[in-house]
Formats: structure tokens, sequence, C-alpha cells
């Protein structure tokens, strides 16, 4: 039978803030083990929860930039649960009144447009981290709490998504944007930005969900499409065989590609949540929203969309400049300076993406040639100083030191050969030299012009200014 | 009944409580005694009346974004039964 897949994702995004959410610890990554802690945290008896005010600024930008509406009374509720990553015994989270409701961010797969709805973003604690450490003579798993209480904030789509491509999509398009908004690092590898997916298939046609597999464990897109799209082979077999699928937790294995079920988790669900009695209500006025609004950066879409309607660049051109927010920056204080859009537009994407992918794909902000020193070599290109070719060996140059194009130009001297005289005797040169070709290139053969150019660009170590070269060789060979 | 045997066996199980046939019995009956009482509520009109979730009428307390002191890890490992190095260790979890 042919089936569709339906997929929903809930991703837990962890807030870039300089403490945790209930307590002073500090969040930073890769502390020694347990050295992150207080009584909040570890959970000691009397200890008491203050929430930090940053997290739940975070949360509202957050929704916003989703499109959610955003609750004015906020509790928060004990889900509770037994892990030894759990020192309380329950997660602070929310339960039915989660600060951002009934958003979505619109795709696009293929050239086709969609909307994927947002049930929810909820604030909540993170759980410690369990290691198997390699430590000789210990076979006991080992607890770090630095991680607990580390702030997060739980996405949880509506299963809108009907291919591993749109699951893709939408998980790029939220990770740029709680990027754009700086309330996360986005790092998947370490964990700042996980993904849950929950995958069902139905018959082509029907309109009735059948039973959902939780996938977890997944850090990287790579990953999640392979998850799904094992997922989805999987169920087809037992559905094709006339089994149930069972609703489950799975974990992806990225050694095999595949996932298995985690076992004996189904009485655990229950997690009996009521309201936290330690943590009263948050309530948001509008002008609080309002003050979280201001502060908005400019997003992605609205960025493209400006790109394309201000500035005049293709569509390709917009979407790969705001694919991160420091490469839109870097785009837009160059073109500031050098107001040619398409030409610094070209420059970006083409020597300066280039340059950092070949360089181990170093950050644009760790770029030496900075947007003035680029706008710079540009000027110097457009006055005619250099030629387009050998700016891009001042580039080179420019990338490795740091130094300014003037300076670079001038030691190197590469100013570019305008002087007619100085260019005349090199075509004349050229022309004598190759009697043949000069001999083909009057009987007709016209592609002869370019090996021409060719040779007098060579003669003058690229230095020749080519609208001159062209027009004496032009002069020269039509007599 | 206003709770079964088996529920409060599996709230038990949930709560990781180990009880005995006859405590199963005692607290099936004493649980059932206190729903029974506090079903009494039931019969107040709370149409349009919001759901108390904290009995303080207190809301937004906050604490600003700035780093405390931790305890230290040796504070923090005082009290575990077992650790190693400067983990706490506890029985292997498969999973």
């Amino acid at each position: 039978m042919k089936y569709q897949v339906v997929i929903g994702l809930e991703v837990h995004t962890q807030l870039t803030t300089n403490t945790k959410i209930f307590c002073g610890c500090s969040t930073r990554f890769g502390a020694e083990p347990n050295s992150q802690t207080c009584p909040v945290c570890l959970g000691f008896p009397g200890a008491l929860p203050v929430l930090n005010k940053q997290v739940v600024e975070n949360a509202i930008l957050a929704g916003l930039a989703t499109n959610c509406s955003i609750t004015q009374r906020n509790v928060f509720a004990r889900k509770n649960y037994f892990y030894p990553d759990l020192p309380k015994g329950y997660q602070i989270s929310q339960f039915d009144l989660p600060i951002c409701q009934h958003g979505h961010l619109d795709i696009e797969v293929d050239g086709e447009q969609k909307r994927i709805g947002i049930t929810r973003i909820h604030m909540e604690e993170d759980a410690g981290k369990l290691v198997h450490a390699d430590i000789p003579g210990v076979d006991d798993s080992c607890v770090d709490l630095n991680r607990a209480c580390t702030p997060l904030l739980e996405i949880v789509s509506e299963p809108d998504m009907r291919s591993p491509d749109e699951a893709i999509a939408y998980l790029k398009k939220l990770h740029q944007i709680v990027m754009y908004l700086g309330i996360c690092d986005g790092n998947l590898e370490e964990g700042s930005f996980r993904c849950d997916a929950n995958v069902s298939l139905m018959p082509v046609g029907s309109t009735v969900f059948g039973t959902r597999a939780e996938l977890k464990n997944i850090n990287s897109f790579k990953f999640i499409k392979q998850a799904i799209e094992y997922e989805i082979e999987r169920q087809a077999e037992i559905l094709d065989d006339g089994g149930k699928v069972i609703q489950e937790t799975r974990l992806f294995d990225p050694n095999t590609g595949t996932t298995r079920s985690m076992r004996g988790k189904e009485e655990a669900h229950d997690y009996r949540y009521f309201p936290d009695p330690d943590l009263v209500p948050v309530l948001i006025t509008d002008q609080w929203i309002e003050d979280v609004r201001a502060t908005l950066p400019e997003l992605p879409e609205a960025k493209r969309a400006r790109y394309v309607a201000e500035l005049g660049l293709p569509e390709y051109d917009a979407e790969v400049l705001v694919s991160s927010r420091e490469l839109a920056q870097y785009y837009e204080e160059t073109v500031a300076l050098f107001p040619q859009a398409k030409t610094v537009s070209n420059w970006v994407m083409g020597e300066v993406s280039r340059a950092l992918n070949e360089d181990n794909n170093r950050s644009i902000t760790d770029c030496q040639v900075t947007p003035a020193l680029l706008a710079d070599l540009l000027k110097l290109m457009e006055k005619g100083t250099i030629s387009g070719k050998i700016a891009k060996t001042v580039f080179d140059e420019m990338y490795k030191t740091g130094k300014a194009p003037e300076k670079i130009v001038e030691e190197k001297g590469l100013v570019q050969v305008s002087d007619t005289g100085a260019i005349e005797a090199m075509v004349d040169e050229v022309l004598n030299n190759n009697p043949a070709q000069v001999e083909q290139y009057r009987g007709g053969k016209e592609t002869v012009f370019g090996f021409f150019v060719g040779q007098v660009m060579r003669a003058s170590k690229g230095k020749a200014n080519p609208a001159v070269v062209n027009e004496l060789l032009l002069k020269k060979l039509n007599g | 009944m206003k709770i079964t045997r088996s529920e409060v066996e599996h709230v038990a199980r949930l709560a990781r409580l180990e009880l005995s046939d006859s405590e199963l019995d005692t607290f099936t009956g004493q649980m059932d005694g206190i729903l029974a009482y506090v079903e009494k509520l039931n019969a107040l009109d709370t149409e349009g009346i919001v759901p108390t979730s904290h009995a303080v009428p207190m809301e937004n307390a906050f604490r600003p974004d700035q780093p405390a002191d931790s305890i230290g890890v040796e504070a923090a490992l005082a009290n575990a039964p077992l650790r190693a190095e400067s983990f706490f260790r506890v029985p292997k979890v498969i999973e």
C-alpha cells in the first residue's frame, strides 16, 4: 500500500542566558562536572527556585518571531518522574498555560510554500547529564548536574509536515530564527538545539492519523532526515504485514542509521503535572510584550524580501546572504560603504565565502577582511586602479595578512596599466609574434580574438586595463 | 468508590513505593474517604472562576540574569552515597 507520512517536531532550544533558569549558577559549557551547582539545581530540600527574568523575555521574543500569541498569565508546573539525571524527582516545566501558543512558520520546499503550525512554546529546566565515564574500575553511570536547571524553550509544532524534506526545512528555519534572535547558540552537537520527531503513517488519501513513534537522540539535520526515512520504511513494513505500529519512544542510532525501541517507558509517561507552589505566576502585560517587540531584530524572511525589493538582488543571492545574521550584517556594512548591491553580493558569496570555506569553515566574524577593507578594494576596482582579476589576487593577500588593499597594490606594483602607449607596445609584440593567428583572424575566424587578449594580459602580468587592450587589438586587427 | 485498588497500586508504583496487600487495602479505603470528602467542592458553582494555582496573591518574582557563586564540587558531592571523581555515581542506566 502507499502511505503518507505525518511528522510533528518537538525542539528543545537551550537559551544563551548567563545563568540557569531558577538559580544564579553559570550555564557555561564544558566546566568541571558538578562545579556549577547549588542547593537549588541540586534539588536540596528547602531550596527555593527564583525565575530568571531573561528567560521570560527570550521566550516572548521566540513567540513573537514565530507568530504566536503570548499568554498573559503563566504558571509553572511540576512534571513528575524518576531518572538519575533529575535530582528533584520532577522537572519544572509549563503544562496547560505555556507562554506562547498558536504560531506558525512558512517554509518552502521545491518552490512551494507551506505553513507549519506551532502549537506551543514553553519554558522549562533541563536535566543533568548522564555520562558513562571512562574511569577505570567504574562501570556505573556518572551524573553531572552542571546542565541541570539550564533554561530551555520547548517548541512544539503541529503534525503538519508530510515529508522528511519539509521537516528539515522547518527545522532549519526555526534554527535560523533562534540564532537571529540570539537566544540560542544553535549548536546541535553540544545539544543546544535538540529535536524529537513524532512520525506516523496513514494510507494515502486518509485523514485519520496512524499511531506514532517518537524518535529521540538526533543531533544533526542529516540524522533527522535519516531517522525519519528509516522510520517510514519500518512502519510501512509493519503495516504491509498487517501488523500494528506501537506508540513508543525510539532511539536513533547514528552508527547504523536505524531506530530502536526504548523499553518500558510507557507507564512512566504518567507525569501527574501540578502547579509548582514554589514559583508564583508570571503576568505578562501588553506593555512588556511591546517592549520586547521593540528589540526584535529584522528576521531572515523580511531581510530577504528587502534585499530583493530595495537592493534589487536576485532571490538566490538574498537567500544565501541572509542565511546567518552575521553574514547579512557583513554584507550590509559593505554595501553601506560601497553601494553597488550586486557587486558586493558577488564578492561576499564568491571570494569571501570561498576563502572562509577553504579556511576550515571559519566564521565571517573572524574574517580579517572587514567590510571596510572589502569596500576599499571594490573602490580600487571601480576607479580602474586595478582590474577585477588583480582584485582577486589582492583579496587573497588581504585575507591572509589583514593589510589594506592600497598597501598591497603599492607593495606588489599591481596598479593597472591604462597607459595606451605601454599597452600598444605589448599589443604590437603579440601580433608580431603570432602571424599565423593574425592570418586566421583576418580570414574570418573571430574566435581567435580571445587568444590575443589572453596573450596581452599575460605579457602585462594581468595589469593591463582589459578595456584598453580590447580597443587597441580591435583597431590593429581590423586595420 | 472514588478510587480503585489498582489505581492506588499504579500511583504507588509511579512513586516507587512498595505496598503490601493489607497496606493497599488500608490506603485504598483512606484515599477513597479523602476523595469523597473533597468531592463536596464539586457542589459549588465555579463557572467563570480562574482555577487557583497558588494560595498566595503574588506574581512576577524575578531574578536578574547575573551569576552567583556555586557551592563547589566538594560541597555538592558531600552527601552523595557514591562518587567517581567529580561525578555522582549511580547504578548503571541502560537505554
